[in-house]
Order: C-alpha cells, then sequence, then structure tokens
C-alpha cells in the first residue's frame, strides 16, 4: 500500500466477488458486525437525546468546515501558544517528508505508532521504513495487520476479518521476527493472545524515543489533541517518549473546549458500543519543565492529501464531519459480505465509499466504482452519530462517475470527462432511448429478438459480461406483448392499430 | 508558496460558496441536548458511578474517611505489592498504615524503573457517574500520567460526592485543558479479537477505585 491506495487493486465488483466466495471471512465479518450493531443499538438507547446529541455533532462540524480556514488559523496560534510546532502538509508525500525528517532530527531509527487512519492513508510506515526507520504499529488488531503482511479491513477493527486461530498462527510464526517471540505452546485464547501481545510489545514501549500518533479531535480554542482508545497503547505511545509527532487530518478540528461535551457522548457508543472507551487522553502542547509530564516535544503535522477537493464539493463536503467511529460499517450489508478489502482503501464500508473517491479523485477503476458499492438501503445514514447522507452522497458520486463534471483536484477546478468503465452503459442507454422514440423500430427489435429466442445467450457478451456474471438475463417470450395484444384483443380495442403506432 | 498558504488558499476557493454573514458559532450550533440524564439524588449519582465502573470490570470500594488507611493497606496487602508508587501531593495518612516501599514519582524515573513498580495510588480530578470514568488531571495527588499506567496495579481515590458529577459536560466544565488529562473508564481492554472483551493489554490489568465519603 502507499499513498493510501492498494495497489493493483482490482475494482470493488471483482474484489467483492472474490471476498463474498470466502466462507470463513464471511462467517468472521457476520459475527462481529452483528455482536457489535446489537450493543451500539443498546447503548445508543440508554441516551434519551440520543437526536439532539447528534443534530449538535452534525452542527458544530458543518460550522467549522464551512469556516475551516479560521478554526485553522486559531489551532495553529494555540497549539504554538502551549510549545508545540506546527506543520502543514499538502499530500501525503508531504507529510512522510516531514515526519521522516523529524524522526532522523532525533537520531532513533525506530518509533512507536498510536493506531491512526491518517497515517495508513499515507502510508507513512512504508514511507519511513523506505528510509531506515522501523515503525511498530501497538493497537492489537494493527500488530496483527502488520505481523500478517497483511492489510486494514475495518476502521475500528482494522483486524475483524481475522478469527483467533489466525491470530495464534500469525503470532506464533511472525513475533520472534519482531522482537520477543510469542510464548512457547501460545493457544488461542484470546486472553493469551492478548498477553503475548503486551510482552512483545512493552519492550518496544519502554524503549521509545519517538511516538506517531493521529487525534480524534484537535481543539482549536486551546490548542487540545484528544486520543480515545481502549487498550493503553495509545497513552504508553502518547507519554513515555520524549517526542511526540502527531498526524491529522484537517477536518478534525473542532472549535471549542466546551464541544467535546457532545462528541465524548457519540463516538464510544458509536463505536465499541460502549458508555465510555476505557482510555481518553488529552495534551495541549507540551508540559513545562517543572512538571515534565510526557513528551518534552510535539510536532504536529496537518493534513490536506485531498481534503480541501472534498470541501469544495458542497454535497460531499459533508463527508469530512466523520469522526471515524465505524458505525455505517457495521450496519451495511454490502460491507458484511464483501469485507473490507474489497474497498482498496484503509477506509471502507459506506463511508470508505464516499471518502477515498473524494479524497483520491474517481480517475481510477476502484475509485470510480466505489460509489456503486451499496444497496443504497439508508441504514449507514441512520446510525451515523453526525447525520452524513451517506446515500445522497453516493447517488451524487455515481452522477459525477457517468456524466463527468465540475470537481477540484489539488486545488485546482477540472472538468471531468464521464469515467471509460461505463462507455457500455452511456451507449445502451442512448440506443434505448432512439428505440423508445421510434415505436416501428422497438416493434421490429422486439420481434427479431422474440424469433431468435432460441440462440440467446446466457451471459452477455463483451462489457455487459460483469454484469450478467452475478445476474440471469431476462428471458425474452414467445412473442412480444404487443403482437399477443393485437393478436388476442386488437379488434375490440379498436384503439391500437399498426397504422396508428408508425 | 508555503504549504500553509496553500492549504489556507484552497480552503477559502472551496468555500466560496459560503456566505458571509453566516450565523456565529454560538447561533449556528443547537445544544438541545441535556445536560445530564434522569433526575437523581446525590447519593444515587454516587451509587450509579460505582455501578458503571463495576461494569466496566473496576472493582469498587467504598468507605468513610476514617478508614481509608486501613483499607488502602489491605488492598496493597492483597495484591502482595512490595512497592507503591506515590505522587508528590498524595495525602501522607493515606498510606500511612501502608507496608510497602513508596516510590516517588520523579521526572527522572526510567519506565523500566516503573516497570518494576507493583502498585499506585492516587487521587483523581473528578469522576463522572453515567459513564464510570475517572479524570486523571496530573495534580499534585495523581502525579504523571505514566505512573497509572506502567504499573500493572492502580488505586485511585475519588472523594464523594464532592468530586463525583453526573455526566460529561458537567466534568468538562471542571477541568483545565491546559493540563495533561487521562480519562479512565475501567481497566485496559480490548476487543480486538472476534470482538470478545479482553481486561488488560498494555494499561493496568487492575483497577481498584475507592469511593470515600467525609474525606
Amino acid at each position: 500500500m502507499s499513498g493510501g491506495t492498494f495497489v493493483g487493486m482490482p475494482a470493488f465488483p471483482e474484489a467483492a466477488h472474490e471476498a463474498v466466495g470466502n466462507t470463513t471471512l464471511r462467517a468472521n465479518l457476520r459475527h462481529a458486525t452483528h455482536t457489535i450493531r446489537d450493543k451500539r443499538a443498546r447503548a445508543v438507547a440508554e441516551l434519551d437525546d440520543w437526536a439532539e446529541l447528534r443534530e449538535a455533532g452534525r452542527r458544530i462540524k458543518d460550522h467549522t468546515l464551512r469556516h475551516l480556514d479560521h478554526y485553522l488559523m486559531r489551532l495553529e496560534e494555540s497549539v504554538v501558544r502551549a510549545g508545540g510546532t506546527v506543520h502543514w502538509a499538502a499530500d501525503a508525500d508531504e507529510a512522510n517528508r516531514i515526519v521522516t525528517a523529524l524522526v532522523k532530527a532525533t537520531g532513533e531509527s525506530e518509533v512507536v505508532k498510536v493506531k491512526s487512519m491518517a497515517t495508513q492513508e499515507i502510508g507513512l510506515n512504508e514511507a519511513l521504513e523506505a528510509e531506515g526507520i522501523h515503525a511498530y504499529e501497538t493497537d492489537l488488531a494493527e500488530l496483527i495487520v502488520q505481523l500478517g503482511h497483511d492489510r486494514p479491513s475495518h476502521i475500528l477493527v482494522p483486524a475483524i476479518h481475522r478469527n483467533r486461530g489466525e491470530i495464534r498462527d500469525i503470532f506464533a510464526k511472525e513475533m520472534a521476527d519482531w522482537g520477543r517471540p510469542a510464548p512457547e505452546g501460545l493457544t488461542d485464547s484470546p486472553a493469551e493472545l492478548a498477553e503475548a501481545a503486551r510482552l512483545h510489545l512493552r519492550e518496544k514501549f519502554l524503549r521509545a524515543k519517538v511516538g506517531i500518533s493521529g487525534a480524534n479531535f484537535m481543539v482549536a480554542e486551546t490548542g487540545t489533541l484528544v486520543v480515545v482508545e481502549s487498550e493503553g497503547n495509545g497513552r504508553m505511545c502518547l507519554t513515555l517518549p520524549e517526542t511526540l509527532i502527531s498526524v491529522v487530518g484537517i477536518e478534525k478540528t473542532i472549535p471549542t473546549w466546551r464541544d467535546l461535551e457532545v462528541f465524548l457522548q457519540t463516538l464510544p457508543r458509536s463505536s465499541t458500543a460502549e458508555r465510555m472507551n476505557p482510555y481518553t487522553s488529552m495534551w495541549t502542547g507540551t508540559t513545562d519543565a517543572a512538571t515534565a509530564d510526557g513528551p518534552s516535544t510535539f510536532h504536529l503535522v496537518l493534513l490536506d492529501n485531498g481534503r480541501t477537493d472534498t470541501l469544495a464539493d458542497e454535497v460531499g463536503r459533508q463527508a469530512l464531519r466523520c469522526i471515524r467511529c465505524s458505525a455505517c460499517l457495521n450496519v451495511c450489508p454490502v460491507y458484511e459480505r464483501a469485507g473490507g478489502h474489497a474497498y482498496g482503501s484503509v477506509y471502507p464500508g459506506p463511508i470508505g465509499a464516499i471518502l477515498s473517491p473524494q479524497l483520491r479523485g474517481t480517475r481510477s477503476e476502484i475509485d470510480a466504482s466505489l460509489p456503486y458499492a451499496s444497496s443504497l438501503c439508508g441504514a449507514c445514514y441512520e446510525v451515523c452519530p453526525v447525520a452524513i447522507d451517506i446515500p445522497e452522497v453516493l447517488v451524487h458520486l455515481r452522477e459525477r462517475v457517468v456524466q463527468g463534471g465540475e470537481a477540484t483536484r489539488q486545488g485546482v477546478k477540472v472538468t471531468l470527462k464521464p469515467a471509460k468503465g461505463h462507455a457500455a452503459e452511456r451507449a445502451a442507454m442512448r440506443a434505448a432511448g432512439l428505440a423508445f422514440a421510434r415505436p416501428g423500430a422497438l416493434r421490429a427489435g422486439q420481434r427479431i429478438a422474440s424469433r431468435t429466442r432460441r440462440f440467446h445467450p446466457r451471459m452477455l457478451p463483451g462489457p455487459g459480461r460483469a454484469w450478467s456474471a452475478t445476474r440471469d438475463l431476462p428471458k425474452v417470450p414467445a412473442e412480444p406483448f404487443r403482437d399477443w395484444w393485437q393478436r388476442t384483443r386488437g379488434d375490440r380495442s379498436g384503439g391500437t392499430t399498426e397504422g396508428n403506432d408508425a | 508558496m508555503s504549504s500553509r498558504d496553500r492549504i489556507l488558499g484552497r480552503v477559502r476557493r472551496a468555500l466560496a460558496d459560503v456566505p458571509d454573514g453566516e450565523l456565529p458559532y454560538e447561533e449556528s450550533v443547537a445544544r438541545a441536548y441535556a445536560r445530564e440524564h434522569g433526575e437523581r439524588t446525590t447519593e444515587q449519582t454516587v451509587d450509579l458511578l460505582a455501578e458503571n465502573l463495576a461494569d466496566y470490570r473496576a472493582i469498587v470500594h467504598r468507605c468513610a474517611a476514617a478508614d481509608l488507611p486501613e483499607l488502602l493497606t489491605r488492598l496493597l496487602a492483597r495484591r502482595g505489592a512490595r512497592t507503591v508508587l506515590v505522587p508528590p501531593g498524595l495525602p501522607p495518612h493515606w498510606l500511612a498504615a501502608a507496608d510497602p516501599v513508596r516510590v516517588h514519582d520523579r521526572a527522572a524515573s526510567t519506565p523500566h524503573e516503573l516497570d518494576e513498580v507493583d502498585s499506585v495510588v492516587t487521587g483523581c480530578a473528578v469522576a463522572v457517574a453515567e459513564t464510570g470514568t475517572i479524570v486523571l488531571d496530573g495534580s499534585p495527588d495523581q502525579g504523571r500520567r505514566r505512573i497509572t499506567l506502567v504499573p500493572d496495579h492502580h488505586v485511585c481515590v475519588v472523594r464523594v460526592p464532592d468530586q463525583v458529577v453526573s455526566c460529561v459536560p458537567g466534568a468538562l466544565e471542571r477541568l483545565d485543558p491546559a493540563r495533561p488529562l487521562t480519562w479512565i473508564s475501567g481497566p485496559s481492554a480490548t476487543s480486538d479479537i472476534e470482538l470478545d472483551r479482553v481486561e488488560g493489554v498494555h494499561g493496568p490489568r487492575t483497577l481498584e477505585v475507592v469511593l470515600v465519603s467525609g474525606e
């Protein structure tokens, strides 16, 4: 993976086709998504003002996005005042260069990482590796993904596609290559697996001099960053190292300290279905030497990487409200069957289907196919704690893919051509339009179709193949309806005659 | 052009549709949500805190101020703690009766030294009943963030009812964002393996909360 794209990833329909055939994957996913969606519903039902909290969250995020320049400058000022250093990165390469240079300046060749979508998106681990710096993922699920030479498949639980047996095998085989080996006779009980991860990672935490994180929220008013987590690996990386580097998307800004009261109520219940996640760390710049609590050097890298392009789209802009809770993944019938890898991005599921094509543009085959990775059932919108109308954006992006039109890429307004893959669809629609406008031609075509029905293939040829691979072609009747009508009722109706049509 | 100017320029161009006279922040954010959920007496709020802490597998104890030293001594002994980390401002009488060797919270301590310590005893800044959360803000009775992280056993003393609030908004109001803050809801946990919750990964695997009244 580099630059956030899973290189060589086929378009969604092909990748999904493969995933759907994997019964272990489907069983793992079904178990996980159903467990968490039921728990989430119970956690949300505890708050009788959920609708009001959701509305407040939507409005806070919308207001911030609509005045993002103001709040970014305010945030920068607050972070600097608190002793931090702020860097701005227009794209993934720039962010990776900044972080690499900062790590090199410390003289260290290894870093510990808190699970972070932003650093996954920019391919930071690979960029660091290329410069001889080892980045260790410390979230248990990310560790499983890293040790398994695998890709994340869920926003919250990146190893959701793995069951305990697979995890045991990965630990037993791979841990020794990265540090402390897995204990002898490791079983597949989750408690034992968690213990093995604890021992393996503790030696890394205790010696780490540089930590890298993202953030769930950045408070413009105070310069406070917030990381929400469960295991304590986040606290380790945010507290023990001397240098902390946080890479955060510009859309994670919220205006005031008070705004946290909304998101600290909606995020944990939406994501892990808990009243509150076990650990939340908040830090504001660096502490003074007298207190010396936590890293003495703090760098914040503000990441654009397609976010301002997304902001420029008045319909698609709302995707930037996302607080990465992953509730939409867990309720999505398409995600549940196709799995996270089919989406070809670190952002899978419904939110990924609208976020990835906006962050990356719709030029690649996978990105052009993502707006179609949905049945538009609307369950994702219902559970979204910031009320992102995902179906609305999906339809909007489908229109963009098929018809082309105005968009912003890397800050420049461009006119997109209709996507290539949809030429056949457009040709078919044009042909249909012509035929329906000429009843004589339509009738002749219908008659030919009926008389040749014995010779019809069961699959469409050429570009139609993908469509008919998962669907049965409708059977053509022996006689067109209008001929049947003419033959059996033609005399009585008196209205419809061949002469009248033509 | 610097990347800062480039990004801010892109943001401004992207927002060309936003009218100048848009509602200010205060008016555009509706806060129709509740400040707390349900009506409770002070006593019921403390009960709810105890219940929610226990629900997330924290071990909850309640005692009167006079009994606190004895209770803490018993908790440390039951754990078999030989050493206990002590923040600089912890009231000295809390641990007056305890046997373990005191290890002081010092900036110079290495993470490896902290890893050798058996237990840590701290106060707290505020506790949230509805979520079962204790919040530490680095005050002298709580010490640096890492001392409640590296040792495997954390005993946190909450003065009830004055350190207890009902809901998250009440907690944020009491806290100073300039301080390093840690919100703790139960011991370290993971649900990364088949979404089975397992307590104890990287943080303390045992969290004991003492609700002390009349302190």
